[in-house]
This record gives C-alpha cells, structure tokens and sequence, in this order.
C-alpha cells in the first residue's frame, strides 16, 4: 500500500489528482448536468406524466444521476485518486449515508403510522411523507 | 440616553449578578459555594506558584504552542483526568443522595440540582474523560508505532485540543456562573427546548459540544491521513500494529458520526436561538426525529470509546504473554465488522418508543449480531495467553480484570437486546448498570492498562506497583459493590434518574452501592497517589527505551522520546516491527544523522479556539455584542493564521546526533525490568 | 511471524532503517476530501429532517404556494456554470498561466455571489410574506437545509477572496496549488449538494 518509491504523489503539482480534467471533460460534464436539470425541471413545470409518484421518482433518479456527472466530471473520483482512498472513502460515506437515510426515514415513517389519532389542529398529524 | 439597565443588558445579555449560584442564600448556593472556594483557592496558589518559579515562558513554549503529537496528548490525558475527577464528584454526590433520599428524607440534593448533576456527570465522562482519554493515548501512541515524525496535520492536532478545551471550560464554568442542563446528556426535546429549558444550561451544554466536537473531528482526519500517508516503509496495513488499527477504525467512526452530533444539536440549537419547530410538536415538529439522530450519532460513539481500548489491550497481551497477538487478520477483520455494525443498531436505545415490532426485531437482530466481532477479539485475547509465560505486571492486571468484568456487561448488553426484555429495562437501573459495566470495565480498565504500560515511554520512568494493584483493586472491587446491586434494582423495575424513592425496601441495595462508590474512590485516589509516588521515586524507577521487552516500534525510541520520534525512519519487514529488529541483530546507528524537518510551535491554535470559546460564552448569555466581535475574530485570526506559509523549521543534522549519543537519553538501553 | 526460524543470511544494520529521508507524502488532498465526506453526514442529517418534517405545514403556507422555481432555475444555473468556470480556472493553474487562472476564479465567485444574493432576497422575502422559518417545521427544516448550504456557499466565497490574494501575492507555489484544489473540492462538492437540494426540496417540495 505504501511505497517510499512512490513517484507520482511528490512535491510535483499534479499529486494525486493528476487526472485532473480537461476543457473536453469540464463541457461535458456541464452538458449532461444541464441536460439532467432541464428534465427535471420540466417535468414539474410542464407536468407531462400524470402520476405524481413517478415525477417523483424520476425526478430523484436524475437527481441521482447528476451527482454521479458531478463526480465524475468535477470531482474527477476514480480508483486512482489518492491511491484508491478516495474511492474507499467515498464508497464507505455513500452506504452510511444511504443507511442513515433509509433507515431513520424508515423508523419515523413507522413511528408516525403507529401513533394513536389525535385532535386536528395545531399538532403533527397524518404525516404524509414522500414516497421513497 | 439609555438607562442604566438597558446598558446592563446590552453589555451583559442576560448575565446579571443573581447568574451566580454561590450568591444565592439557599442550600444549593452553599452547596457551590463549599466548592467555589476551594477551587478559587487551588486556583490561585496554582497561577501563583507557576509565577513564582517563572513558568509561564516554559509552559507556553514548551506545551501550549507545541504542535508536537507527544506534548498534545500528554495535555489531552492531563485534561482527562481533571475531568475524571469532577465527574466522579458527581458520581458520588448521585449516589450518596440516593443513598439517604427515601420516604420522608428527601437528601441534600433538590431534584433540579441533582438532574444537573447527573447530566453533567454523563456528559463529562462520555465527552472530556472517555473521548480525552483516548484521543489523548492516539495521540501520543500511533504516530509512532507507524514510525512517523508526527501527524499529517500538527497544527489542526494543537486546534483540535484547545477546542476541546474549552469545550470542558464551557461545561466547568456552568458550574459557578449560571447553571447546567437538566435534560440528561444527551438533551432529548422537550426538555431541553426553550419551553421547559429558558436558562443557559442547555446553551452551556450545547456549545461544549460544539466546541469539542470540532475538535473530535478534526482529530478524526488527521489520524485517518497519517495512517494513510505517513506509515514507515514496508509497514503495509497487515503489518501495522493493532493499536493503530483501531485508531485507524476509530478515526474513521468519528468522521462519519460527529457530524450528526453536530446538526442535531444545530438544530436544537436554531429551536432555541431562532424560533424554529424542528423538535416542538406544536408547530409540527417531530420530537422523536431527535431522539433518532441523536443515537445515530450516539451508538457508533460507545464503538468510538472502546476500539482503542480493544487495540491497547491487543498490544499489552502479547507483550506479557511473550506471544505474538493470536489472529491479527481476524482481529483487524473483527474491528472493521464492528465499525460497520455499529451504524445499524441504533433503534435499540429506544425499543420501546413506538417503532413497533418490525423495526424493533430488525435492529434486535443486527445488536445481537454485533456482539460476535467482539466475542472473537476476546478469544484471540485468551488464546494469545495460552502456553504463554503470562507476567502479571499492572497493565496485564488491568486487562484481567477487563477480561472478567466487560465480558459481564457485554453479556447484559446481549440481555438488553431482547427488545421484549428491553421493555422492562430499558431506562431502568438495569441499563444503567449494564453501560457502566462496560464503560468501566472496557474504557477505564483499559484506560489505566494503557497508562500503566506506556507511562514509563513517556516519562522515561515506571509507574509505583504496589499502589497501582491497590487502584486496580479499588476499581475492580468498588465496580461490583457499586453496579451489582443495580443490576438487581433494575430487574425490579426500578427508574433511573430519580432523586428520591418512596419504597424504603430499596434502600439497602442504594446503601451498598454507595459503599461501593467510595471503594473506587478509594481505587481514584491510589491512582492519584501511584503518580505522586512515582514521580518521586522516579531515579529509582527509572528505565531505558524497553522495559517491557516489548513488540512494536514506539519501544525503539528512547523513553521518553526525542522531539523527532525516530533519528532514521525505520523500514518495517515484519509484523510487530521492534520485535524483528530485537530478533535480527538490530543496532542502534549512532552516526550518519540527516537534518530533520519537523513543523513549529504556534500560537494560532490557542488564540481561535479562545476566541470560539468567547462566541459561544456570549451566545450563551446573550451578549450580541461580543458574540458578533468575537466571531469576526476567529474570521480575522484564521485568515491571518494562513498567510503564515513557515511553518517548519530543521533540526540541524549534529543536534540529532547528540540527542542519539548522549548517555542520559540512553540509559538502560534495551534492558527489560521484570515485574 | 517472527517466531520463525531467524534468516539465514545475516541482515545488513540498514535493513532496518532508511539511511535517507523518504519523501514526504502530502496529505492536504485526501484530508480534505474526508473532511468533505463527513460534511455529507452533516447534510444527510438535515436531509432526513426534511424528509421527515417536509410535509408539516402546521396550517402555514406549503412548498407549493411559496417555493419559485422561476427563481430556482437562475440560481441553479449560476452554481452549475459557476462549477464549470471554476474547472477552467484549475486548467489555467495547471499551464501556470496566473492571469487566466484569476479571471476564472473572479468570475466563478461573482456568480457564486449572486447565488448567494437571490437566495438572501427570497428568504427575506419569505419572511416578509410570513412564511419565515419560525411558522413551522417544513419552513424550519427548509430554512435550515438550504440556508446550511448557502453558509456553506459563502464560506467558499470568502476562501476564495483570501486564496486569490495570496495567489496574486506569492504566486502559484506548492502550498497555493494544494489551497486551489482543495476549494475547487470544496466548490465541485456544493454544486452537487445542490442537486439534491434543488430536486428534492424545491421540485418534489412542491409536488408534495
């Protein structure tokens, strides 16, 4: 894992980034992110689907989507980056993350459901909460 | 013209002259005040003295702009152990009121003084002696087992302490100016809403946090990036010792947990500043989305305060085993399963808070899973001791009695996780006893094992024996006769957190537990004394680089070691590095030295964090004024901190070698003292 | 392991230790990209809180009635061009090519400050149409989430004053070129935290 020989991450400008982008990569990633934000756009401002479930969802799938043009194309992540801890790291964020959110939305969705009826004004009733 | 109170209230916020506890005429203010006192007193003769034997200069040069990871934790350690005693003091005011308070004796301790009182004591146990403690041994140990210099980033590690400095300032001050929360330590809403809270108490407690927990964080990343970038060459992960593993693990929890602590209680916060509705149900708000995140914070934490430990006890049994550590792979294996686990159990803190049977079987499973990664590092400990020559020196007496006591709590916990069970205990003495038991019995056990073995690379001399067995038996003794009778009160049914009982009946269990209070204060105090006597007899105790004929590289320094760590970075070959020198003819070179880089001391770390600790102090009183001047001057500091682009210095090649040549550094070199 | 019978052939007393220096590994990069990994849990948690409290309007104004998309769309495309500027800016750096690289760099934080300009009028004027962050927890857990981002925001944008300076001041040295690149991290990963902002809080706020 660790070399003394290691030439690449010197003092030399490029370190570990040295897959830094280029003028082609940058205008991409702009053209697939302005892409991925038009859609959504559109679908809440033009409402072709009638379901509002699957604007929903498809609007956080491009969500989704975007963020990996975003790492990508600007963060320029990849298997090399600091000698793959980048990727470690970011992998390792991601699942926690996901669980972190899965699984609190998960519990207080449940926790809500299970609450007795109350009186209506005023108080936290009958959440609805967003389909996930 | 403003009147003599609006300038008051503009100057001082809500500060007045009746914030002072030890002015008010009633018990509780005598109460204070008998503290107040003597610590104004001890105070006092301490800057006198320091004046007197002109040690400013050499405190501020030496220690408090000293960027260098040893001096750091040495001063996170000292920190500590303060705060151990104050939290202690707690623990014995707690129980000596529970002790008398039953049916027409209501104590000495009114309720809204003892809720303060047991919110303290849990949060400065948890947060300035547990979380001190083992940053502090991180500190000093890891860098150089990996072989380092020192840490990726030394000026973040000086940030990172003062921050938690004045963090353990914030919660202290709360103690003679204003009050304490009364929420418990971990601040569930309502309670520690404006509604119910108005005071400074929650404030005092929500900024200590914020405070400290920048430092945690901070200290997180720098750990994970020196162990990535900065081991010596040869040592690949597999070869590392397993106290920088666990740090590594360690480190790695805290980056991905603190920032909860922290939005939670920023969102406590703006409830309280800014009127916001996230946990006031009113307005729509959702108390138990605190008590979620929270405890998605909170379990990781208890994994945060014990891996270290687990990784201090994985290098003291296969030193006095002389054994190699059976299972590295299933020990570094353990110790990644655990960190990830520990992100999927957290529900099990509120079984019975209406998440129902679903959500409660899933988490009952995944906390009963988590207790095996644990049971196989306790087999790899008991199985490194067999058919070894086991020396029952201090540390190993310490890892007994961890051995005996956290496998006990551990097991409770395992009880816990029945949730139908958890519904008689959950919040019961019974919980209580359980995370003492493994508290005690894994991060204090281990904290002293820890102390006990690396004091002497320290310090350059041993720790007393004789007074350290009779702390150990303190503790170990006082431990049972404290917890065992909660246990029982607890599998009775029997509510935490109550100042006073109806039921007489009880009363005997909670005189037991006091008695056992004052054995480990007892056990506290022999510590105190084996420092004391030490540093007394420390010609007498003196000792080379390795006392104990131990394993890893730190043992190649000498003790203790010079600003530099190592003259050569060494080159690893093998697993437990210092032992395959000793085995393959190693000798300490005494010529060829290079200059060596090492960064310099400032004092931008301590002139932030002040100021932070100023902008929360009037954030907390409501002194806008300073609040705003203060913040614009961490602005100004940090800013002027980075147009400083000479921040290291060389030590000159010849100044290495005398430090590597002189006989006083290298006394007793290489000879083991037997127990 | 070292139990093992010892090697036969004698080691040298180097073996054990490197007679020169090793080179010094840097680690401002990945120590900055782990800081920025545990600033995701910071906006995972006010994620969650708005997942949670994103729907109790307490009687108050809902997503739809006041969330301006007109609005989100300027500002998301200020971020997004800002991002892609500020890529142009660290091009320039690399060819060493100091005027460019501060003209980049100017024009991505003028559109950063604009950003921060619109979403400082439209939570003043949220405020003024009572819809401000104390009427419930949807506006709380709203004010909140995107107000943290927007602290965030302006954060980088004072980096990015002071950075310039020094690079005006002492030239694209080692320690200005790690500072560089660390903020452009820190810029790249704001315009992806926007992507969930805009989508989730704003587009699917006001579906809701």
């Amino acid at each position: 894992m660790n070399s003394s020989t290691s030439s690449q991450s010197q003092t030399a400008p490029h370190d570990a980034h040295a897959h830094e982008g280029s003028v082609k990569s940058y205008l991409t990633g702009f053209v697939l992110a302005a892409i991925l934000t038009v859609i959504p756009f559109w679908l809440v401002m033009g409402h072709p689907i009638d379901s509002r479930g699957w604007t929903i969802f498809l609007i956080l799938a491009l969500a989704v989507v975007q963020i990996f043009v975003h790492i990508v194309y600007f963060l320029h992540l990849d298997m090399r980056s600091e000698g793959g801890w980048n990727m470690m790291a970011f992998v390792f964020t991601a699942i926690l993350v996901i669980i972190v959110l899965g699984a609190s939305i998960w519990v207080m969705w449940t926790e809500n459901k299970l609450m007795m009826p109350m009186a209506e004004h005023g108080q936290n009733m009958h959440m609805s909460m967003p389909d996930k | 013209m403003p009147n003599r109170s609006e300038i008051w209230n503009f100057l001082f916020g809500r500060l007045t002259l009746d914030s002072f506890p030890f002015l008010h005429n009633n018990l509780e203010g005598y109460i204070v005040l008998a503290v107040f006192i003597p610590v104004c007193l001890g105070g006092i003769a301490l800057l006198a003295a320091i004046t007197k034997y002109k040690k400013w200069g050499y405190l501020w040069h030496e220690w408090f702009t000293s960027v260098d990871h040893k001096k750091l934790g040495i001063m996170y350690m000292i920190l500590a152990t303060v705060m151990l005693l104050r939290g202690f003091s707690d623990a014995i005011m707690m129980r000596s009121q529970q002790a008398i308070s039953f049916g027409p004796n209501t104590g000495y301790l009114p309720p809204e003084h003892y809720d303060q009182i047991f919110t303290a004591h849990g949060s400065i146990m948890i947060f300035f002696v547990g979380m001190a403690y083992i940053v502090g041994l991180m500190n000093y140990i890891m860098p150089l087992q990996i072989g380092s210099r020192d840490v990726a980033f030394p000026f973040l590690n000086n940030l990172s302490f003062w921050f938690t400095f004045w963090g353990a300032i914030t919660f202290m001050i709360s103690l003679f100016v204003g009050k304490f929360s009364t929420a418990g330590w971990l601040g569930y809403p309502p309670i520690s809403e404006l509604t119910h809270s108005p005071g400074v108490g929650v404030d005092y407690y929500i900024w200590g946090l914020q405070l400290s927990g920048i430092g945690t964080l901070l200290t997180g990343i720098n750990f994970v990036v020196t162990i990535i970038k900065m081991r010596a060459p040869g040592m690949s992960l597999m070869k590392m010792p397993m106290f920088s593993w666990t740090t590594l693990v360690t480190s790695g929890l805290i980056i991905v947990t603190f920032p909860i602590l922290t939005a939670t209680l920023l969102l406590l916060s703006v409830d309280r500043y800014l009127g916001m509705h996230f946990f006031t149900a009113a307005m729509g708000g959702n108390l138990m989305l605190y008590i979620n995140l929270i405890w998605v914070w909170g379990h990781p934490e208890v994994y945060i305060l014990v891996l270290p430990l687990f990784g201090v006890f994985s290098e003291i049994v296969p030193v006095f085993s002389r054994k190699p550590l059976f299972g590295y792979a299933s020990m570094v294996y353990a110790s990644v399963a655990i960190m990830v686990l520990s992100y999927l159990v957290w529900l099990h803190h509120f079984f019975t808070m209406g998440s129902g049977s679903a959500v409660n079987s899933f988490f009952s499973l995944t906390t009963m899973i988590i207790s095996i990664p644990t049971g196989a590092k306790i087999f790899n400990w008991l199985f490194t001791m067999y058919k070894g020559r086991v020396e029952m020196t201090v540390p190993m007496l310490w890892t007994m009695g961890f051995l005996f006591t956290f496998t006990i709590g551990g097991m409770t916990g395992v009880m816990l996780s029945v949730a139908p069970a958890d519904f008689l205990l959950h919040n019961s003495l019974f919980l209580i006893a359980h995370f003492h038991n493994v508290i005690i019995g894994g991060v204090v056990f281990g904290i002293f094992a820890g102390v006990n073995f690396w004091f002497p690379k320290a310090f350059g001399y041993k720790l007393d024996e004789f007074w350290g067995k009779l702390s150990f038996w303190g503790w170990q003794i006082g431990f049972w006769v404290a917890f065992g009778p909660l246990y029982v009160l607890g599998l009775m049914g029997v509510t935490r957190r109550k100042s006073h009982f109806d039921d007489m009946s009880l009363q005997i269990w909670f005189i037991i537990a006091a008695i056992g209070s004052a054995i480990i204060a007892f056990g506290i105090l022999a510590f105190i004394i084996q420092l004391v006597i030490s540093y007394k007899r420390r010609k007498e105790y003196a000792v080379g680089n390795d006392p104990w004929d131990a394993r890893t590289l730190e043992w190649a320094t000498s003790s203790p070691p010079p600003a530099y760590n190592f003259a050569f970075v060494p080159n690893v070959r093998e697993r437990d590095a210092w032992m395959d020198m000793k085995e393959n003819g190693y000798k300490r070179p005494l010529t060829g030295f290079n200059p060596i880089h090492m960064p310099k001391n400032t004092a931008s770390g301590l002139v932030i964090t002040t100021l932070c600790f100023l902008c929360t102090f009037a954030l907390t009183w409501l002194i806008w004024w300073l609040a705003v001047v203060s913040f614009v001057g961490v602005i100004v500091a940090s800013i002027h901190h980075t147009f400083n682009y000479h921040r290291e210095e060389h030590i000159p090649a010849d100044e290495v070698h005398e430090s590597e040549n002189d006989p006083d550094n290298w006394a007793l070199e290489n000879q083991s003292v037997s127990a | 392991m070292n139990t093992t019978v010892a090697n036969t052939v004698p080691t040298a007393p180097t073996d054990f230790y490197c007679v020169q220096e090793p080179p010094a590994h840097n680690g401002t990069l990945v120590g900055f990209w782990i800081y920025l990994m545990s600033d995701c849990f910071i906006f995972a948690s006010l994620f969650v809180s708005y997942a949670v409290l994103g729907t109790n309007y307490a009687g108050g104004p809902t997503g739809a009635e006041i969330l301006d998309l007109n609005g989100l769309a300027v500002s998301t495309a200020l971020l997004l061009v800002s991002s892609v500027v500020f890529g142009f800016a660290m091009l320039a750096m690399q060819k060493r090519n100091k005027g460019a690289m501060l003209g980049w760099l100017a024009v991505a934080g003028i559109l950063a400050a604009v950003f921060l300009s619109l979403e400082v009028r439209e939570f003043l004027h949220m405020i003024a149409e009572g819809a401000g962050p104390d009427r419930s927890a949807f506006l709380s857990a709203f004010f909140t989430l995107v107000g943290t981002h927007g602290l965030h925001v302006t954060v980088g944008c004072l980096w990015l004053i002071v950075l310039m300076v020094q690079l005006a001041r002492f030239g694209i040295n080692d320690a200005n070129v790690r500072r560089l690149q660390c903020l452009s991290m820190f810029w790249h990963f704001l315009d992806l935290i926007w992507v969930g902002v805009f989508s989730y809080v704003y587009l699917v706020g006001v579906l809701l």
